[in-house]
Formats: structure tokens, C-alpha cells, sequence
């Protein structure tokens, strides 16, 4: 494949186990957690995928591994085409403007000693040489790009509202020119009203800068907004990976119709498929056998609880683990 | 239900002198800066000004004047009878021997009360002995056993314990606030090394340490510092571990590792400026430690070597006259107490503000 036209981001194969120690001296591993058990997808230059699962399914590992904050413990995450485990000196400088991240939550993520110019400006100043008049004007420009008033930037964190804090973090994501942005849940810790504010900047960003989004969220509406895919993570797998409209309109795994139904509808007189699951979600140490939804799933067979399904493409582009199909 | 009497609001009012305990407390609640107020004058300006303030030499005193009570204080008057040269024995209460009395008559520091006709001394005559004269204004606080300005000696005794606070205060807090750094960033086997560090440190009793390290290299200044920064530095490095730990499991930390900052920009632009409270407070807090330690190593003749009037020098050198002149012993004493006290009162008040969080230490 020619390097040009592989895609901005690519897992293959990823896994993530953190051993678990007993002891404190010797700590012995008694077991892993399987945090990440081998998924794989792509997000093209431009384009949002959507990464949707419950707490715990490891959606953060996932985008922990590609920002280089955890090393997979198996598979590849491959940036345009190039292993970023393989990075080192001015590549890894490369690396660390070309892929950025805004956070969930914007009080905990911008520094409260720091100001705001210089947050913004990290990006810039850490793997750039920078006249500090053009981190100026870059920082100025990317303020007023958010939304904010260049005559902030000498304001510490704490000056401003939770909406503003995180056009700071978006700001600062956008300072280094970046191809790709991890945004962990970036709207769930605001405001609904301020909300719709922040995706739509997003989006418009997306369009002006060509940036690829990793979305991940919990919320389903929000991804559909903004995802033009959607991956749905349960227990460290993908089991249904889709273009976001399909998705939503013809949802095939069990998990997906269960996650659709626990949302509220956009009419509540709509007619709707009702799943409820019972359980909680099962350790990620010690999985299910078969098909790790198995103990939950309303449709299971007895294959199920012995076989793991694999991927299959039941319409174009629409992925689906599943046994039904 | 019991109902427990609890002192009405007027309780302290209602006591002797208990009007002036609530307005205390009223200007204590209204000023919260004024132990710092007392701190600066108890310690700060002698300190600076010491050469300008200080009355009189504080290396040379006067030996006509020796062991002089402070300026309040009369002559101390007894009448005694005199007896004859005791052999063995020192004279009872209301007795003097023949030989010291004619030495009195002689310098003028006793008259006759009964006898004494002759002019001159003799046995069963009744004296009026002014045993102790009293101070003077020229020594305020009274003077040691070689006469030297007590007055003098405090301030210049200040100037020792704000150097070896200060010194001391930034080299063993610098000292773990970068080992405590190290351990919460890198994590693993330093920070399992330098944590079992600060145990063994901790373990060891400090006065021993200090004595122990003292006697190894060759006691002045500092050595002093040097030492009190080896007792320090494991408190620090204990707690700004633990705050820093708290403070890269916020995701700014995760944030400016992906816009690529090295671990040293890292530690010192994001994790140290929010360290900034509990450093200063701890600071604060560690003068008063750091003043009684150079006092106890001076006392110990571990310290400061004569004839620099460490406060701790001061307190020993009066220990053995603390019946027959106690003011060597109570002025050093007070001056530590004062300062230790409205460095600590300071300390609190800055925690207070900074950061509430850090109400246990």
C-alpha cells in the first residue's frame, strides 16, 4: 500500500492487558484485565468515527494506546500507514503535533497555574521552533477560531465557565495544526444548553482544518451528530462497526438494539423495540466464554456460550459479531 | 432529652480578666496577620539591622557588670549577721563570714545595722548587704556571666536563626521536593528507593543524626544547616509525593504529555506550580521545627560554636546560673518561644488560605 493513501489512523489487532499483582512484596500476576481485546478500525483523513460503549468497556484504553499514554499490549496503531510505537525524535515531534485530544472534563484538564496563552500554546512551543510572535498570533487566531476573546489569553483557567474551558481545550488541540483529535466524551461534562455549541464548533472545525475526530461518547445522540462511522465497544471488543446512519436505522447486534432502547426516543410516542439487560457487565478478568454478551444476550444459543463469533460484513461497510447472522 | 448547659456567650466575659480575653480573641479573629506582624519584629529586623539595633557589643561585656538582673529589677537587700570563717561550710540563711564581710564593707556594698563602733567589722555585728544590685536601663535585659548585653546577644542570635531557618528551609525542602517529584513521576523502583529512603530517615531519631553528623565534620554555620537540611528533607519529599501523585491523575498531566512535553517540562511547568501551596505552607510550618532544632544542637554544643549568640548557645550557657540568674536563661528561652509560636500561628493561617486540604499536618 502507498504510504499517501493509507489512512490517517488504523488498529489493527489492538490489545490492552494490565496484569493483575497480589503481594506486596513479590507481586505475583494472578491474572489480566483485559481492557482491550483485539479491536481494529480505520478513520479516514476528515472523517469522525464514533466509539460508543458503556463504562469500563475500554474506550479510553483505546484512545490511551493512540496517544502513545499506553503501550498495546498486542496489534498495531498505525498513523498514516506508520507504527506509532516506532516513533522516535523528530517523528515522534511530528507525531506529537499531528495527533491531539480535548478531554471530558475541563476543570480537570486545563492547568490552574497556567495561562491560558501558554495552555494553548504547548503544543506549539514543546516540538516547534517557534518565534514567540508567531505562537502569538497562532494562539490568537486559534482563540478567535473557538470562539474566544484574544484579550482572555493572559486569564487563568479558573476565570472562565465550563463552555469557554473547553474551547481553551479545543483551542489547544488545534494550536499544532493537528490531522487527527481524540475527543474523549468532550460535551458529557457540560451543559445541554452549551452542548450543541461545542459539537457544532467541532463540526465546523472538522470541515475548516480537515482534521479526523475519534469520538468517544456514551451519548448516542451526540454521535450521531458528528460520527460519520460507529464502532460500538462491549468488553474490550467491537461488536458492530457501521456508518453511523446505517447504525442507527438498521442496528443488528443485540448490544447495539439493547443500547438504542436504554435511549431516550426523540418522540416519546415512537414504537420501539424494547431490550432490557439484566446483570452487570462481566469482569474484564475473567470474560465469558464464546461470545462475551452471551450471559445478557436475550437471543442466546447455545453456541453462543462455546464459539466466538467473527466479524462479518452483513451490507457494505456494516460490520457485525454476531451468531444471528 | 438532657439538655447540657453549655457556657453562655458571655462565659468568658462573666470571669476575672475575662473582658480582655475576648477582645484578644476578637483582634486575634480581626488580624489574622499579626503573629507575622511580631514574627518580623521578634526576628526579621534585628536580624537585618542587628549592627544598627544592638545597644551594645555582643562579643565583649563588661566584667564590673556581670550577671546584671534586667532594668526593672531593685537590689536585692538581706540583713546578716556576721560570723566566723566557717570551715567546710557555707554560712546559713542570714549569716556572713567575717572575711567576706570586710570585703563588702570595702567596695561599699554593705552598712552597719547594729555594732560596727569601731569602723570595723567584727563578729555578732548585724550588716544590710545589698547581695544583688539591680539592673540598669544601659542593659535592659540584665547581663551574662561576663557581662555581656543580653539585649545585644538576642538580636544578634536572631540574625543565626533566620539564616539557619532560611538556609536550611530551602536546601533540605529543595532537596525533597525534587526527590519527592522524582518518586511520584517516575514511580517504580525510584520511587520505591527513595520512599524506603525517607523510611530509614524517619526511623532514625534527628537529635542522634544530627549529633552523629555533627561529629563528623567540623562544627560552625554550615554544618548547622547542612545538618537540619539532612533532617528535613524526607518530610517534604513524603508529602509532595503524595500530592503530586493526586495531581498527575488529573488529566492536564495526560494533556501535555500528548502535546508532547518532556517529563522535566512536565514536572516543572505543570505538577510543581500546583505544588506551590503545600511547599510554602510546609515551609511556614517547618521554621519553628527548624529554629527549636538549631537551638537544641547549640544547647548540645553541637551548633553553633561560641562566642556567636546562638539563641540554643544562650539557653545552655544560662542553664547553670538558672537560680542565681535566671534571665540568661528566660530571655533566649522566650525569644525561641515567640518566634516558633508566630511562625506556627503564620503557618496555619497560610494553609488556612492556600489550601484547606492540608489541615493534618
Amino acid at each position: 500500500m502507498v504510504n499517501g493513501a493509507a489512512p490517517l489512523l488504523e488498529l489493527q489487532g489492538v490489545k490492552k492487558y494490565f496484569p493483575v499483582t497480589k503481594g506486596l512484596i513479590m507481586m505475583k500476576t494472578v491474572g489480566y484485565v483485559q481492557a482491550v481485546d483485539g479491536i481494529s478500525f480505520t478513520i479516514k483523513q476528515g472523517e469522525t468515527l464514533g466509539l460508543v460503549g458503556e463504562s469500563g468497556c475500554g474506550k479510553t484504553t483505546t484512545s490511551k494506546m493512540i496517544l502513545r499514554l499506553e503501550v498495546p499490549t498486542e496489534g498495531r496503531v498505525l498513523l498514516e500507514g506508520k507504527d506509532i510505537q516506532d516513533f522516535k525524535g523528530e517523528e515522534l515531534r511530528d507525531y506529537r503535533t499531528i495527533v491531539q485530544a480535548v478531554f471530558q472534563d475541563p476543570w480537570s484538564s486545563l492547568s490552574p497555574r497556567m495561562r491560558v496563552r501558554d495552555i494553548i500554546a504547548e503544543a506549539l512551543v514543546v516540538n516547534r521552533q517557534v518565534s514567540s510572535e508567531e505562537v502569538k498570533n497562532r494562539v490568537e487566531e486559534v482563540m478567535t477560531q473557538v470562539g474566544l476573546h484574544t484579550d482572555q489569553a493572559k486569564n487563568y483557567p479558573h476565570e472562565f465557565s465550563g463552555g469557554q474551558r473547553q474551547r481553551i481545550a479545543v483551542a489547544s488541540a488545534l494550536v499544532s495544526y493537528p490531522k487527527l483529535i481524540v475527543l474523549d466524551e468532550p460535551v458529557s461534562a457540560l451543559d445541554v444548553s452549551i452542548r450543541a455549541q461545542v459539537m457544532n464548533l467541532l463540526k465546523d472545525l472538522q470541515g475548516e482544518y480537515n482534521v479526523g475526530y475519534l469520538l468517544i461518547a456514551h451519548n448516542l445522540a451526540t454521535v450521531r451528530y458528528m460520527a460519520h462511522q460507529t464502532a460500538v465497544m462491549y468488553l474490550g471488543q467491537l461488536v458492530e462497526y457501521s456508518d453511523t446512519e446505517e447504525l442507527y436505522k438498521n442496528p443488528l447486534h443485540p448490544y447495539t438494539k439493547a443500547l438504542f432502547s436504554a435511549a431516550l426516543p426523540s418522540h416519546p410516542d415512537m414504537i420501539r423495540e424494547e431490550i432490557v439487560l439484566t446483570g452487570e457487565v462481566p469482569s474484564p478478568i475473567n470474560p465469558p466464554s464464546g461470545c462475551r454478551f452471551h450471559p445478557r444476550c436475550p437471543f442466546a444459543m447455545d453456541k453462543c456460550s462455546e464459539e466466538a463469533p467473527v466479524e462479518k460484513e452483513v451490507a457494505p461497510g456494516h460490520l457485525v459479531s454476531c451468531h444471528l447472522y | 432529652m438532657t439538655v447540657v448547659a453549655l457556657p453562655k456567650r458571655g462565659f468568658i466575659d462573666s470571669l476575672p480578666g475575662g473582658p480582655a480575653v475576648t477582645q484578644g480573641l476578637a483582634w486575634a479573629r480581626r488580624y489574622p496577620l499579626l503573629p507575622g506582624f511580631v514574627l518580623l519584629f521578634v526576628l526579621v529586623i534585628p536580624a537585618i539591622f542587628a549592627n544598627q539595633i544592638a545597644p551594645h557589643d555582643h562579643r565583649i561585656g563588661d566584667l564590673d557588670l556581670v550577671k546584671r538582673p534586667p532594668a526593672w529589677i531593685g537590689d536585692k537587700i538581706v540583713e546578716q549577721t556576721v560570723v566566723q570563717k566557717q570551715d567546710r561550710r557555707v554560712a546559713r540563711q542570714g549569716e556572713i563570714t567575717l572575711s567576706s564581710a570586710t570585703r563588702r564593707m570595702k567596695r561599699g556594698t554593705a552598712t552597719f545595722l547594729e555594732g560596727g563602733g569601731d569602723g570595723t567589722v567584727d563578729v555578732g555585728d548585724k550588716l544590710r548587704v545589698v547581695i544583688r544590685q539591680g539592673g540598669t536601663w544601659t542593659y535592659p535585659l540584665g547581663t551574662d556571666k561576663q557581662g555581656r548585653d543580653i539585649l545585644s546577644r538576642l538580636i544578634h542570635g536572631s540574625r543565626v536563626s533566620l539564616t539557619v531557618s532560611v538556609l536550611a528551609i530551602a536546601l533540605g525542602g529543595g532537596l525533597g521536593v525534587i526527590l519527592g517529584l522524582l518518586a511520584a513521576y517516575k514511580g517504580g523502583i525510584t520511587d520505591t528507593l527513595i520512599m524506603r529512603l525517607v523510611d530509614i530517615k524517619l526511623a532514625f531519631p534527628s537529635i542522634l543524626l544530627a549529633l552523629v553528623l555533627v561529629a563528623a565534620w567540623k562544627p560552625g554555620l554550615l554544618t548547622v544547616i547542612i545538618v537540619i537540611s539532612v533532617l528535613l528533607w524526607a518530610r517534604y519529599a513524603r508529602v509532595v509525593r503524595g500530592e503530586a501523585i493526586s495531581i498527575m491523575n488529573r488529566d492536564f498531566i495526560d494533556r501535555a504529555q500528548v502535546a508532547g512535553a518532556s517529563d522535566w517540562r512536565i514536572m516543572a511547568r505543570h505538577i510543581f506550580p500546583n505544588l506551590m501551596n503545600t511547599v510554602v505552607v510546609l515551609a511556614t510550618l517547618e521554621v519553628g521545627h527548624v529554629i527549636i532544632l538549631e537551638s537544641t544542637l547549640s544547647f548540645l554544643g553541637a551548633g553553633i560554636p561560641r562566642p556567636t549568640p546562638a539563641w540554643g548557645v544562650m539557653v545552655a550557657d544560662g542553664r547553670e546560673l538558672i537560680v542565681a540568674a535566671w534571665w540568661i536563661f528566660f530571655f533566649p528561652c522566650v525569644a525561641i518561644v515567640l518566634t516558633v509560636l508566630s511562625m506556627n500561628l503564620m503557618g496555619d493561617w497560610l494553609r488556612d488560605k492556600l489550601d484547606p486540604k492540608l489541615r493534618n499536618i
